[in-house]
């Protein structure tokens, strides 16, 4: 139970009754829980009649089995639900809005057609258990993407199984946990560089394995010194993003792969920043085992809030036989033609998706590779560049570059020059919101104090990225003559900052009756 | 390429601001003997139309509920999605925007993922519930791992669990070192009862099906004494959501960890993905609930909003020490859930889960009225039931599909124990005219 919410404001309290539905500043909407909008008698569905004879639950299930009562649902009609959902639809930033610069997100323009394709009823309506001889437009569609996502990443063989770039590493490292067991070797260490994802770790720990942290060079690359250091018997894997979660292309990759295999081990590859290689260079040609990739990130499909994400994983040959299953086959010779689901894999890591994974995700994917075709692709990667090269050009007068050189598809910068009026990079962040824009990813990565992380995806014209320049120059001069209006940031939003550490101290996570708790 | 806005000048301008002369020079940090060197052999670029053309000829080539009587299910459920859910999930400021880690211009996307939790706590009767899994089975995978977590046990005692659901589970349990013992279905009633001596001092937990993989309702309250009186917990996996509203709330019964798949309220099939796995929990074990969680909080004039919290227990934070892996949730489908709810809402969700046990009920009873067709379980079921056939279950589908009908799944493969069998499920999609056309066909008669 929290206390009471500040009533000066009565007027335009979300809480209090003549607000409800009601409630607006100008065109900024409030709008109060739908258990708070609910009203006794309001129905927003109408279901057919029954056409078969009414049941009484009581007759079929013992009655200790049964519920009385939906309580907790609201009662609402449809044209409150309505109002609901498009009011707070518009407190949401979005890609559809404007720049949305979180580094290692990639968030690209999410094409409408994509959506459009996904929803047709052959797509949409399907189910994952109705016979292959059903299904042959989609395993079709499945078996053809592999081969796609194959040729972009130079891997020999791809499962379209993971629901999420995590759960691709997860797959990944189960596949080199196999492959090892496989030979009879019990290793328990994975190489992680102190730039990576906290997903690489969290899923090495998954799996059972220790962490080793390999340090980056002052350079803010990884050095083939600092990983033949940490190399030994126990070393299963070395975990390992390019570009870096700096932004930069890790130039010794080649000979790292080398001390990592000549030790036996293998090279992970998280393709989270794989936007800017398409059609340049492949991981797979660069000493890569075992990858996953973001379709959400690198091949368009929306980030829907949070999710639903797609992680196929792509693998070498070597890897091929612990994929997980099913796998999806082409049929030939005496078989006749067509596609089926084959799940006899002996040494298959086994499932992880409840049935093939994020379907729609994948058509969307597909769309977007044969929408842009080989050119267009690598459109993508030169303008993601070139976009995230010219940022750094207008804003290295002004803000720290910690490791200034040529980047691929994000810069980072840092708060560092602006110690003395007292701005932080949480600052900036929340003041770029009062300058039209969501902030970048901050305080990641973990090796750059203060991090401002920034990924302008091709999807940005030049004159966008300019506007978004002069509100990064604008806020470096108000840290310096105005520091309070930065500190205090955002001003222009619906509600102002907001307490983290006191939702995170006495957590309310559901509304009850009375006030939340 | 209409995605990408740059024209000749603009990357000409950009290229003088940088100081290069060629896009290809900002590339050389990468060495040249590791670039490509050839155009990606992909299909050159189609059109708009020409891929609309193309992906509409290839969805034109799977049967699905719209071109097919739908009676097929085993975990993902074709139910009647009312308009206003794709109009509001098919807003771009939902759609386009990522997870909400700048609270305050991500508010539509944290309220509607604190009155989801809000909803899933309602429905499984537990206090605390995360902002959604992946799926049904992974969610069940991950709530097996933190049963091992908080009972430091590595034992697994499993009943009545989907088949992918338990390999899922296996899959996961691996690493940490988890071993999963199946119960065996009762052949008469078809429920799986967890005896005591299944349990023991290394049980992690047991888990239960709710209503079971071949559809019947489950003792889960017998189930949960079984496994407290070990220490253990109880998980109850729930594949058909809509069952919720029918019967009492796991969390009423003395489940635990109550998780599954929420794709029934208001997600397409999408053969399978993406749909939408939820997990709820007692409150004093949420710091061991994997996923991104949204609590309420104020702002600095102290009105109300919703931000991510307990983020310590997450990967970013907590590295290899976290709860999970997991960073994403499905936020979309979630909200395509709340939305659903919101219109079903009190009334609505009761009414058409009575709707569909009335369906199974008609659909059991013809199925044991018809001579050659037998209902061989007799426990009480949902909406799903197994159906015995004369002769194969494959050809008895073929008969079914002969008459336009995907008419269940042939359990050959899953559960050779019960002879020539269909799950067959009945939900407000299909009507009595369906039900007797299917019944007829699965019984071979001339139509």
């Amino acid at each position: 139970m929290t206390g009471p919410v500040d009533r000066a404001d009565a007027g335009r309290d979300p809480n209090s009754p003549e607000a409800v539905g009601n409630a607006s500043r100008g065109l900024a909407y409030e709008e109060p829980l739908l258990f708070e909008r609910s009203r006794p008698g309001r129905v927003g569905y109408s279901l057919s009649a029954l056409d078969v004879p009414e049941v009484r639950p009581k007759d079929l299930l013992p009655e200790d089995f049964l519920r009385t009562d939906c309580e907790g649902l609201p009662e609402l009609s449809e044209i409150d639900v309505v109002r609901h959902f498009t009011r707070i639809s518009t407190w949401n930033y979005a890609v559809d809005l404007g720049l949305y610069p979180l580094g290692s997100c990639t968030m690209k323009y999410n094409p409408k057609l994509n959506e459009v394709v996904a929803r047709l009823p052959g797509f949409a309506q399907t189910h994952p258990l109705q016979p292959a001889a059903l299904s042959q437009g989609l395993l079709q569609l499945f078996y053809e993407l592999e081969r796609q996502l194959a040729e972009v990443s130079g891997m020999d063989r791809v499962s379209l199984q993971p629901a999420a770039g995590a759960q691709g590493e997860l797959a990944g490292v189960m596949m080199i946990r196999a492959y090892h067991e496989h030979r009879g070797e019990q290793r328990t260490q994975v190489l992680v560089p102190d730039s990576a994802h906290g997903t690489n770790p969290a899923s090495a720990g998954l799996n059972g394995y220790e962490i080793v942290s390999v340090p980056s060079g002052s350079d803010g690359l990884l050095h083939p010194e600092a990983v033949a250091a940490a190399m030994g018997p126990d070393v299963a894997a070395l975990m390992l993003t390019n570009p870096s979660t700096l932004g930069l292309f890790e130039e010794h990759i080649v000979r790292i792969a080398e001390i990592v295999h000549a030790g036996g081990g293998l090279v992970y590859g998280d393709g989270a920043n794989l936007n800017a290689l398409l059609g340049i260079a492949r991981p797979g040609d660069l000493g890569i085992d075992v990858m996953h990739f973001n379709l959400h990130k690198t091949f368009s499909t929306p980030h829907g809030g949070g999710g639903p994400g797609a992680g196929p994983v792509g693998v070498k040959n070597t890897l091929a036989p612990h994929l997980p299953v099913p796998v999806v086959r082409k049929l030939g010779g005496s078989e006749g033609d067509g596609f089926v689901l084959d799940y006899e894999f002996p040494r298959s890591i086994g499932r992880l998706h409840g049935n093939f994974g994020n379907v729609g995700m994948l058509v969307r994917a597909f769309a977007y590779i044969r929408s842009l075709g080989p050119d267009g692709l690598r459109r993508c990667a030169e303008m993601a560049v070139l976009n995230a090269n010219y940022l750094l050009a207008r804003l290295r007068g002004a803000w720290h570059v910690p490791y200034d050189r040529t980047v691929m598809h994000e810069c980072v910068l840092s708060d560092a020059r602006l110690e003395a009026s007292g701005v932080t990079t949480l600052d900036v962040a929340k003041r770029l919101i009062d300058h039209g824009y969501h902030p970048p990813t901050v305080y990641f990565p973990l090796i750059v104090p203060g991090a401002l992380m920034i990924e302008p995806t091709e999807s940005e014209s030049l004159e966008g990225l300019d506007r978004f320049v002069e509100a990064m120059l604008a806020i470096e001069r108000e840290a310096r003559t105005d520091p309070d209006t930065v500190r205090g940031a955002p001003h222009s939003t619906r509600l102002s900052r907001l307490d983290e550490t006191r939702a995170a101290r006495k957590p309310v996570l559901r509304w009850q009756p009375g006030g939340s708790s | 390429m209409r995605y990408i806005p740059h024209t000749e000048d603009d990357v000409a301008r950009m290229l003088d601001a940088i100081g290069v002369p060629t896009v290809e020079s900002l590339f050389a940090p990468i060495p040249e003997k590791l670039r490509l060197g050839r155009a990606l052999a992909l299909p050159e670029a189609a059109s708009e139309q020409q891929v609309l053309a193309e992906l509409g000829a290839l969805a034109a080539l799977n049967a699905n509920a719209e071109t097919h009587r739908w009676f097929l299910g085993a975990g993902t459920y074709a139910h009647f999605v009312p308009s206003a859910v794709d109009a509001l999930a098919g807003r771009s400021e939902f759609y386009t925007s990522y997870t909400p880690y700048q609270p305050e211009i991500s508010q539509g996307t944290l309220q509607a993922i604190f009155e989801w939790q809000t909803m899933i706590c309602g429905l499984t009767g537990l206090e605390v519930s995360n902002a959604s899994m992946y799926d049904g089975a992974s969610a069940a995978a991950e709530a097996v791992l933190m049963a091992m977590r908080l009972t430091r046990r590595h034992k697994i005692v499993s009943a009545g669990l989907h088949p992918h659901y338990r390999d899922v589970v296996r899959s996961y349990v691996a690493g940490p070192e988890g071993k999963l013992a199946l119960l065996p279905r009762d052949p008469t009633t078809g429920r799986t009862p967890v005896p005591a001596d299944a349990i023991d001092a290394e049980t992690a937990c047991v888990i239960v099906q709710q209503p079971s993989f071949t559809g019947a309702v489950e003792d889960v309250r017998a189930a949960a004494e079984a496994a407290h009186a070990r220490g253990a917990l109880l998980v109850v996996v729930v594949t058909e959501a809509l069952s919720l509203a029918l019967l009492r709330s796991p969390g009423d019964l003395g489940a635990d960890v109550v998780c599954g798949e929420a794709q029934s309220f208001g997600v397409p099939m999408s053969f399978g993905g993406p749909h939408l796995g939820f997990l709820a929990t007692r409150a004093r074990f949420v710091r061991q609930m994997p996923g991104r969680v949204v609590g309420e909080t104020v702002d600095a004039r102290n009105r109300r909003g919703f931000v991510l919290t307990l983020s310590t227990r997450e990967q970013h934070i907590r590295r290899e020490r976290a709860t999970s892996n997991i960073c994403t949730n499905q936020g979309l489908m979630l909200l395509r859930a709340t939305i659903y709810l919101a219109l079903l809402g009190r009334q609505g969700l009761r009414a058409l889960a009575l709707g569909n046990l009335a369906k199974a009920a008609y659909l059991r009873a013809r199925v044991t009225a018809t001579p050659g067709l037998g209902a061989p379980l007799s426990a009480p079921v949902f909406n799903e039931l197994v159906v015995r056939v004369p002769d194969s279950a494959e050809r008895a589908l073929a008969r079914a599909l002969d008459d336009g009908a995907v008419g269940g799944l042939d359990l050959a493969p899953y559960a050779p124990d019960l002879g020539p069998s269909v799950l067959v499920c009945a939900t407000e999609l299909v009507s009595r005219d369906a039900i007797d056309r299917l019944v007829r066909a699965l019984a071979g008669a001339a139509r």
